[in-house]
């Protein structure tokens, strides 16, 4: 029997390392301990896999380091039903049962330390037969024939990239990977490099070889140190088997591959500040054209993708691109993976066909709303993204039907909203952060944002005044006609979708002063019901400004103008007594 | 901003290594950076000058590069860098009620160091643990499902360490 520990950045968070020492410690050599990556089941970390031979036998979910000695036990006398109180339920267990994964097909199942876990399950496979059996024009007609489209946003047919690398003409030519992944609220490629380096290794090469470069680099998140030494181990790996770097298998391609780490800025998300950054400059866009298939990297053909599209190119090669056509809608094709969190039951990595509903996506899979409150909405695609209300949840997953919501696919963030969210704050959160991360390059994004961004802020503070909502329209539009990149041009998304289905909440903010979704303090107003107060004097001991007034066992009351409105009375009082309004 | 070049005075010699690798491409300038960061633990404004005189660069681009990216500090900071996440599932699950919690306990602000030198306060973008949110980083280890009574006892516990 071996007992296998998911590893994954979440995993660890959540103590699963903790757990893999303590068995270790105990571990006399009575079983196997592994590691593995992300499972994607980030709602039940720290997870513990017992498997029979290559069989899963059982899964363990929130386990603990106190429950190592019993689990070992439990594991050496073959007496699984002694921890029986650690299984998984049949309920949770069915949020992986109804993903189809491709891009994440080895997450959590091989450890991404090993070559040789990778190579057992059809690793590389892929590889030898793009380079043995096909020609780089063979290789592009496949991921013609799959209709993949790149994952990290635009959704730009991957084909027609690699096409026009491939004839553009250079002394060198590079194929860039972006693992940039800086939308919040999406951790997928984060995943998967973490849990499965080799299959994006495997899907550049391939690209590499299709478009005829012989040069790979990989630019990362700082942010994301495991993945870091995971991939960086993985190259060092690819390189010892001949898979990396010199006439490769013996069949006269040869391609190196190197790592770059990223230094903390959203904007090098966008392909050409990406180059820019990678020439270690500032990370500010360039204008396109010339295009980076034409002048990329130091001014070499270059082609960029994102980590889950690479992700999807061995399993493409080695299946056919037709069965990937099999799956999704007539304009989006294959499998996306979501990055299901908020105000969700179950949360974590989702893999999904193109085509479900976000009903089912959010509900069936992700087991609905945290505590069994009402939805409110789903904000996808981060900053470039909007928030979809309820009536729009059988919104199927696809390119062209989330665009119609004025959301986007995104490279997948899903970040689901109770009514406890104020869209208005929303707006405002993401403008912030747009306004932070634009590079200052065009006057557009610099200043429109931050105008934009000056009239939220004004708006939840309560100053909001008649106009600012078409005030922001027209902003908005302006931005989004003369932003120079995708950043800026997409930043209007979050504040206009907002509008479009949540208009009522901005117009409460700024005719009544009141926030419905009692999330912005400015507009709270803090009171005391005389009918349940019996004068236990803990909210006056918790408030820090001194605003509660009252001797014991009398009703007490808020001043309504030394209240900070921080809420901590509310969160004390054992009797329901606070009122917010 | 004042300069404070005369009164920092880096040992220029362990960034040698780094710069005898790197220095004779433009391009590895935030390579060089990021190594620089790791070895002083922030950008000394000598060492930006120097390394601007070795890449053959000036020390306005050089400047350039370390004020874009939110990785580079111009200033030391603490010994135990607080990491707050501030992506969107954060933020949905109240990681403002954290800082506002952590910022109480250690008397310092988002980007301030506290005058011991032990912690500095960052908000961040996305850490990527959005499952676990809301979530906060100190240094390299991870801690998420917080509320503001569990990240003020977790600072505690190292001010313990300390102390």
């Amino acid at each position: 029997m071996k007992i296998v520990i998911g590893q994954g950045s979440c995993g660890i968070a959540a103590g699963a390392a903790k757990v893999y020492k303590a068995l270790e410690g105990i571990n006399t050599g009575a079983f196997e301990l592994g590691s593995t990556g992300c499972i994607g089941m980030c709602f039940l970390e720290p997870i513990a896999d017992i498997y029979d031979g290559d069989v899963l036998v059982k899964r363990l979910v929130h386990v603990d380091e106190k429950d190592a000695e019993r689990i070992a036990k439990a594991v050496c006398e073959n007496d699984l039903d002694s921890i029986s109180d650690l299984f998984i339920t049949d309920d949770d267990a069915s949020f992986l049962s109804q993903q189809t994964r491709i891009a994440l097909r080895h997450c959590g199942i091989i450890d991404p330390t090993k070559l040789e876990d990778y190579t057992a399950i059809d690793g590389y496979r892929a590889l030898k037969k793009a380079l043995c059996e096909m020609t780089p024009e063979e290789v592009i007609d496949e991921i013609k024939t799959s209709g993949l489209a790149g994952r990290g946003g635009a959704g730009f047919p991957t084909w027609f990239k690699w096409n026009a690398a491939r004839q553009s003409v250079g002394d060198r030519k590079f194929m860039i990977c972006n693992a940039d992944e800086g939308d919040p609220g999406a951790f997928m490629d984060r995943a998967v490099i973490e849990s499965d380096p080799h299959t994006l290794i495997e899907g550049m090469l391939i690209g590499a070889y299709a478009i005829g470069a012989s040069e790979a680099i990989v630019y990362v998140r700082a942010e994301y140190p495991l993945a870091i030494i995971n991939l960086k181990r993985a190259i060092e790996q690819a390189r010892e088997n001949n898979l990396l770097g010199e006439n490769i298998l013996g069949t006269g391609f040869s391609c190196e591959m190197r790592i770059k780490a990223g230094a903390g800025a959203f904007v090098c998300g966008e392909e050409t500040a990406l180059i820019e950054s990678l020439e270690g400059k500032r990370g500010m866009p360039r204008l396109k054209p010339p295009f980076p298939a034409q002048k990329g990297y130091n001014q070499y053909p270059s082609n960029i993708n994102n980590v889950e599209t690479f992700a999807n190119v061995a399993w493409i090669i080695l299946n056919g691109g037709e069965k990937f056509a099999q799956m999704g809608t007539p304009d989006s094709k294959g499998t996306k993976v979501f990055a299901l969190t908020g105000k969700i039951k179950k949360g974590g990595l989702v893999e999904i066909p193109m085509g479900m509903t976000l009903r089912e996506v959010i509900f069936d899979i992700g087991g609905g709303i945290r505590d069994d409150a009402e939805f409110k909405a789903v904000q996808m695609g981060g900053p470039s993204g909007g928030c979809i209300p309820a009536d729009k949840l059988d919104t199927i997953i696809d390119y062209k039907a989330l665009g119609a919501t004025g959301a986007i696919m995104g490279s997948g963030g899903m970040v689901v909203m109770d009514q406890t969210t104020c869209m208005v704050d929303v707006a405002r959160f993401f403008l912030d952060f747009t306004a932070k991360e634009s590079c200052g390059k065009c006057v557009h994004c610099r200043l429109g944002t931050k105008r934009m961004l000056e009239i939220l802020e004004r708006i939840v503070a309560g100053e909001g005044k008649e106009g600012d909502i078409e005030l922001l329209e027209e902003l908005c539009e302006g931005i989004k006609d003369g932003a120079l990149c995708g950043l800026g041009q997409t930043a209007p998304n979050p504040v206009l979708t907002t509008i479009r289905y949540f208009r009522n909440e901005y117009e409460a903010h700024i005719k009544e002063k009141k926030c419905p979704a009692k999330a912005c303090a400015s507009l709270l107003r803090y009171s005391i019901d005389a009918d349940k107060c019996i004068g236990c004097t803990a909210c006056a001991k918790k408030c820090p400004v001194a605003a509660i007034s009252g001797s014991v066992k009398q009703t007490h009351s808020i001043d309504a103008q030394k209240c900070i409105r921080c809420g901590q009375c509310a969160s004390v009082c054992r009797f329901g007594a606070v009122t917010v309004c | 901003m004042s300069c404070d070049c005369k009164n920092v005075n880096s040992d220029l010699s362990l960034i040698e290594e780094t710069l005898q690798k790197y220095a004779s491409d433009e391009g590895n300038l935030i390579t060089i950076l990021q190594n620089a960061q790791e070895i002083y633990g922030y950008l000394p404004v000598d060492v930006i000058y120097h390394v601007a005189e070795r890449v053959g660069v000036s020390p306005a681009r050089v400047m350039g590069v370390a004020t874009f990216y939110a990785q580079f500090s111009l200033k030391p900071i603490g010994k135990y860098l607080v990491m707050l996440c501030q992506g969107t599932a954060c933020h949905v699950n109240g990681s403002e009620r954290i800082l506002r919690a952590i910022s109480e306990e250690l008397g310092i602000a988002d980007g301030e160091t506290t005058d011991d030198g032990l912690f500095t306060i960052k908000c961040v973008a996305c850490l990527g643990c959005c499952s676990l949110s809301p979530v906060m980083m100190i240094n390299d280890d991870t801690y998420g499902s917080l509320t503001p009574e569990k990240a003020v006892s977790i600072v505690r516990a190292l001010k313990a360490k300390e102390a």
